[in-house]
């Protein structure tokens, strides 16, 4: 029987590592608060998260067929879309930070970024068990 | 790990509001001084905030482990400006400041928007501390993962 580290520890690793570029993001968001003119920005986290697990880049939706054509807002690496949150009740300085709410998802994801971590934890734990076989 | 980038974040919006406190001390603590006549009176200074500079490249949204909170995380104080509001201008004939006429400028200060703006710069503050902490013990949970 051949132990693969990767299948036994699931999606978790992928959920952290979002979760962790969420929480800086949340974080941005917050420190941003009083700064005219900025906008409040995500991740759609379930989206990309799907994306990801079915291991093709969420990218390509949109084809250009003009060099004139805006591209498609994506990052480099693992390809998910920051995108902006629609505001709430922006404010006269066209800052869209609601930072009760922002605050509230901060914790919210800080929660779910533990559980992820719980969760692994625990499998390395079952897997330390297997191979002490104790 | 994008996590560590919060503390440069929270750190930077730390060091905004602190530069907005000192501003708004600086405003109260002046209220009412008079400048001799031929001297500009004190006006009413605020800090300007901005998002560092976003990567214009296409509309390009950058997410904080690409830039490495370098760009479009941190706040930045842009500068100082003085308000440009009439100051407030006070008949006091006995003054030894006043004009020809018996008025004295007083600073364009208003104590009841620098009193709301302490507050709302210490809760700003108070935010970003409470930010780094969970920062800290998210990344403290993680160094202890396996353990």
């Amino acid at each position: 029987m051949k132990i693969s580290i990767d299948n036994a520890l699931g999606l978790h690793p992928q959920a952290l590592a979002l979760r962790s570029e969420r929480t800086s993001l949340l974080a941005r968001n917050i420190a941003q608060a009083d700064t005219p003119g900025y906008k409040s920005r995500d991740i759609d986290f379930q989206s990309v998260l799907a994306e990801q697990m079915k291991g093709t880049p969420m990218q390509g939706t949109l084809s250009g067929t003009n060099h004139a054509h805006i591209t498609q807002a994506t990052n480099g690496q693992g390809g998910y879309d920051v995108q902006y949150r629609v505001p709430l009740m922006p404010s006269l300085d066209g800052n869209t930070v609601d930072v009760q709410s922002e605050q509230s998802k901060f914790a919210e994801n800080n929660m779910r970024f533990l559980a992820s971590l719980r969760f692994v934890d625990g499998r390395f734990g079952s897997l330390v068990t297997a191979i002490k076989g104790e | 790990m994008s996590l560590l980038n919060v503390f440069d974040i929270a750190g930077s919006g730390m060091s905004a509001q602190s530069i907005r406190l000192n501003t708004t001390a600086s405003n109260l603590a002046n209220a009412e001084s008079v400048a001799p006549r031929g001297e500009a009176t004190y006006r009413a200074r605020h800090p300007v905030f901005a998002a560092e500079l976003e990567t214009a490249a296409g509309g390009h949204l950058p997410l904080p482990s690409e830039t490495g909170a370098a760009e479009g995380s941190n706040v930045q104080v842009l500068g100082i400006v003085e308000s440009d509001k009439p100051l407030n201008i006070r008949y006091e004939p006995d003054h030894p400041y006043a004009n020809e006429n018996g008025y004295v400028a007083y600073p364009n200060v208003n104590p009841v928007e620098e009193m709301s703006n302490m507050i709302s710069a210490s809760r700003s503050f108070q935010i970003n501390v409470e930010m780094m902490n969970t920062a800290r013990s998210l990344a403290e949970r993680v160094l202890n993962m396996g353990r």
